[in-house]
């Protein structure tokens, strides 16, 4: 018998509705106006009283309306077919809703995202007899260029035996493809589809393994100063016009991993539209296929319902997790984190609930932490790893890096790309601040290296800011050509023309022995007849480099040009 | 026949409660008294209750007021008919014209699919240099007008309603001077652009609520235009009077105030507005241009800075003129590569070297001597100031890009410019230097 409610109270989003029989904290319910059904969230039980958040606008709903309880947690569907799909918070596919609903996102419509006439070559792995438990591999059918493993449901308690298993052959996702039976008897039929509460890590896999191996983003300010690691998190915080979002589409389209899920989440509609109009017609260097079929879109737009912003990060995190278990290195985007906390307070302050700093809910800490702690380098079952590696960027209030959401994400991730607005000001991009960010990973090169080159910018940095008050005529020559050492690396290694279609990407290989040579460089004794002729020559330098940069990896071009850097040094080097 | 309450139990603000059972939320109801008739809308229904924000403003409001609810939202017309129209802020005929009700929206309606938005790729011409060549609008774009009380943002609104190439204009005025109502009012009617016009225009002498009112109702009848493909084109001032409504009704709403004051979703509040900006696969557009003054000329306040991260740039509106420095269209690439092959490179040149003028008025200031180069640079200073930047100035792109040419010409050698050789040959003005 359905589990039913009626609604007592609504305020914006949120609705409160009296119940009778038991429900379930985080469950589904769909409150009714006619036939219209709006998806909402139970968040708060108080007496015989529920308070639902609901993903949907609220218009119309009135005292009295019905709430129908589902008794299931919020879930993703999980399945092959996923990869390519544009969908919003709650797993709906926006191009599907299109051909169903035109122009307009018209509330209460929910279809399905993945198809279930489609048909899948299966191919059984798991034989009858053998025992499995959950997440361990059934089947598999290809996807894209990945076999997509068909695995026992991760809900699974406890060891089970294959009791039967589909042969070779087109299946779809609903078809049973096993039986599975456990030690009393109980028998559990299996398809290729399986339902999995978002709120709930994904955890069928042997143990968690420190990250260790860097994420290769083809961003040279990123893998050689501060590293990403693979199943790692990072998160990008700056202010607004600093380019945060474009810095995110650079590492969607760039990074070195299997699938990327990008989670657009409370931004503006036009830069989702700019990803999902582009990549389609961009093609993956590694695989030669088109960079959709790596990505899946999670679009909660800034101007769509504020409840399901945490959903789609949710969403978003889930089907990262899902491919982990694939044995697949998984980078997700989430932009932006601070839109996602504003819900939050939205949401807390409706429930009037006891406001911490700037408004901000009590629990925001520990609700961001176990976001980013479902980032990780994972051992499954069968010995093969899989990682999930999760990146988010913040828009701090004013640009101002103490507020809440961003001391929040500091503590609990690895690496902090700090963007700064002087840097994005002087066209210095991707505008990441090289003295305030830091990475806890390893990266590409020696890290004394890195130290090294942190080193030569902070001293150059330092003799600028003492320039500013004695000016060129009263620093020395030394001085002045450290200050050049820090301009020279800054504009001619940590900047990259984002346009350029050499420098936009660079390898590691070629990170590697370009740094070297270029800290090689900067260690070289150099002589000087003066300031101007100093300035002069790290600008020929500096533009001899960039020339380099825009040379392809592995053409005749491209040693010519770091001859050309090399005879230049030779010309100063102070014997 | 739906039930006429009439008794209010709370008037706080411009909210009100009555004990009303069957009322639905963002329902629309009808409150009747003998000094006065407003509309109401459902904010929030809670133990029986329904909390209504009353339009007109609560002032005299008796406890015995008639509320009769409509059932349905509030509504907007939106035929060919609103053309040349002016209405206030509940969207009554604030120009003695008849009421119309043919073609209502809803207000406030479901946002676009992002799957049916395209990617930005026509321009909007305004005729204003700083905007066409600088920073050139493009359809669907949102963009705010950063300023502060006094500068000429007005005039600039008004111009652009006169000059800019689209189909339609909707003009939107937020807690305007009367003055001020009157002055777009005139400019447009002697220009014979109201013809092509709608304004809702809200003055600060109203009720704070139809403040509220004023970006819906704009953006309700702009979507019906750009549906109909038509290119529509919303101008908003001032939308910091917007977010100040947002506060006054929040707190007497007693919600928890995040940031100065202002309530915790101004951020959603003003993105579900400016997200209205759309280029529809198939069908018109909706740009936006919006007047935000910076309280304490503070960009860091917390409406300019919501609404950054909410626009596709900024333009700077200081000293009555555009400020090239700060200004900001990043949807211009999409577009200015596709105008004339000068635009781009002659945008980068003429802004460095106004950017070096700067810099030698600062050296100038502080008593340095001027060189040849300096000279040449504070004649190209003075003249970009007077010819481009100025406001008065109505020039076509091609005809501000041969301005730009016409002045590198009178005050540089060719190669100083730092233009591409292949240009100078094409555009370098000839004849007598």
């Amino acid at each position: 018998m359905p589990n039913t409610g009626r609604i007592v109270a609504v305020n914006g989003p949120l609705i409160t509705v009296a119940f009778e029989r038991p429900v379930v904290q985080n469950e589904v319910g769909y409150a009714c106006i006619d036939d219209l059904r709006l998806k909402a969230e139970l968040i708060r039980v108080r007496g015989g009283y529920a308070d639902l958040q609901v993903f949907e606008d609220t218009t119309g709903l009135y005292v009295g309306g019905k709430v129908d309880f589902t008794g299931e947690m919020l879930a993703a569907e999980l399945g092959p077919g996923l990869l390519g799909q544009v969908v919003d918070g709650l797993q709906n596919p926006l191009h599907d809703l299109a051909a169903a609903g035109g122009y307009f996102l018209q509330r209460g419509s929910y279809l399905q995202p993945i198809d279930r006439e489609r048909r899948w070559p299966f191919t059984p792995v798991a034989r009858i007899g053998d025992q499995v438990r959950a997440g361990d591999t059934l089947g598999s059918v290809p996807e894209g260029e990945f076999t997509h493993r068909v695995m026992a449901p991760f809900a699974l308690v406890g060891a089970w035996r294959v009791r039967a298993i589909a042969e070779a052959g087109e299946r779809r996702v609903e078809d049973v493809v096993a039986t599975l039976e456990d030690a009393r008897g109980r028998t559990r039929e299996v398809s290729m589809l399986q339902r999995w509460p978002v709120k709930v890590p994904i955890r069928a896999y042997r143990e968690r393994l420190r990250p260790h191996e860097p994420l290769v983003t083809q961003i040279r300010i990123v893998d050689t100063v501060f590293p990403v690691a693979r199943g790692g998190t990072f998160c990008v915080p700056g202010p607004f016009g600093a380019g945060k979002t474009v810095l995110q589409q650079l590492m969607s389209r760039n990074a070195e991993v299997d699938v990327v899920i990008v989670a657009a989440c409370g931004e503006r509609a036009g830069e989702v539209v700019e990803t999902l109009r582009e990549f389609p017609e961009l093609t993956d260097p590694r695989t030669g296929r088109s960079l959709m079929e790596r990505t899946v879109i999670v679009c909660n737009t800034s101007s769509m319902p504020v409840a399901a912003r945490e959903a789609s990060v949710y969403t978003g995190v889930t089907i990262a997790e899902y491919y982990r278990q694939m044995g697949l290195d998984v980078l997700m985007i989430a932009d932006s984190t601070s839109r996602w906390a504003q819900a939050l307070r939205e949401v807390s302050g409706r429930l009037e609930e006891i406001p911490g700093e700037e408004a901000f809910p009590a629990y925001l800490e520990s609700v961001v932490a176990s976001f980013y702690e479902r980032g990780g380098l994972v051992r499954l079952r069968d010995g093969s790893t899989g990682s999930v590696t999760i990146g988010g960027t913040v828009s701090p209030a004013g640009g101002n890096l103490e507020e809440p959401v961003t001391q929040a994400t500091l503590k609990v991730v690895g690496t902090f790309h700090g963007l700064s607005r002087e840097r994005s000001d002087a066209r210095r991009y991707p505008a990441i601040d090289p003295l305030e960010s830091w990475s806890h990973y390893q990266g590409l090169v020696d890290a004394a290296d890195v130290a090294f080159a942190r080193d030569v910018l902070r001293g150059g940095a330092d003799v600028a800011q003492m320039m500013k008050v004695v000016g060129e005529e009263g620093t020395t020559l030394e001085d002045f050509v450290r200050y050049l050492h820090a301009e020279y690396l800054d504009a001619a290694y940590l900047q990259q023309d984002a346009f350029d279609p050499v420098d936009a990407a660079t390898g590691a290989e070629r990170q590697v022995l370009v740094f070297g040579e270029m800290l090689a460089h900067l260690r070289t004794p150099m002589r000087f007849a003066g300031k101007d002729a100093a300035r002069d020559f790290f600008h020929r330098l500096g533009q001899a480099t960039k020339e380099w940069h825009r040379c392809p990896w592995g053409e005749p071009a491209f040693e010519a040009a770091r001859a050309n850097v090399r005879a230049l040094v030779d010309e100063v080097r102070d014997a | 026949m739906r039930k006429v309450y009439t008794r209010l139990e709370r008037i706080a603000g411009s909210v009100v409660a009555v004990a009303a059972g069957d009322a639905t939320y963002r329902e629309l109801a009808q409150l009747d008294w003998p000094g006065g008739t407003s509309l109401a809308q459902v904010v929030r229904l809670e133990g029986g209750r329904a909390y209504l924000q009353v339009f007109a403003g609560t002032r005299g409001l008796p406890t015995d007021a008639r509320v009769r609810f409509l059932g349905r939202p509030m509504r907007v017309a939106a035929s060919d008919a609103v053309l040349g129209r002016v209405f206030d802020g509940a969207g009554r005929p604030r120009d003695h014209g008849p009421v119309l009700d043919e073609d209502p929206v809803d207000l406030a309606g479901p946002s676009v699919n992002p799957v049916k938005r395209i990617i930005p790729r026509h321009m909007v011409r305004t005729g204003i240099p700083m905007i066409d060549v600088f920073n050139t609008l493009v359809e669907s774009q949102k963009l705010p007008i950063f300023s502060v009380p006094g500068e000429p943002y007005h005039e600039l609104l008004a111009r652009l309603a006169l000059q800019a190439e689209v189909d339609v204009i909707v003009l939107g005025g937020l807690g305007l001077k009367h003055d001020d109502y009157l002055y777009f009012r005139d400019t447009l009617e002697a220009a014979g652009a109201l013809a092509r016009t709608v304004a809702f225009i809200h003055t600060a002498a109203d009720p704070t609520v139809e403040c509220l009112l004023v970006p819906d109702l704009a953006l309700a009848v702009a979507e019906r235009f750009a549906l109909a493909g038509k290119r529509v084109l919303v101008l908003l001032s001032d939308m910091t009077n917007f977010a100040d409504a947002l506060k006054e009704v929040a707190i007497t709403m007693e919600q928890i105030p995040s940031n100065r004051g202002y309530p915790g979703d101004l951020y959603s509040q003003l993105a579900a507005r400016y997200e209205k900006a759309v280029d529809f696969d198939g069908a018109g557009s909706i740009t936006i241009l919006a007047v935000t003054t910076m309280p304490g000329d503070d960009v860091t306040h917390p409406v300019p800075d919501n609404t950054g991260y909410i626009t596709e740039g900024q333009l700077y509106l200081r000293g009555g003129r555009i400020e090239p420095f700060g200004s900001l269209s990043r949807l211009k690439q999409l577009v200015n590569g596709h105008t004339r092959d000068d635009h781009r490179p002659v945008m980068n040149a003429m802004i460095q070297l106004y950017a070096a003028y700067r810099e030698t008025l600062e050296k100038r200031s502080m008593g340095f001597r001027m060189s040849e180069w300096d000279e040449r640079l504070l004649r190209y200073g003075l003249g970009f100031e007077a010819r481009l930047m100025n406001l008065e100035i109505d020039l076509p792109l091609e005809r501000a890009l041969d301005a730009g040419w016409a002045l590198l010409a009178e005050c540089f050698e060719p190669a100083q410019t730092g233009l591409p050789t292949a240009l100078i040959e094409r555009f370098w003005p000839q004849g007598p230097a």
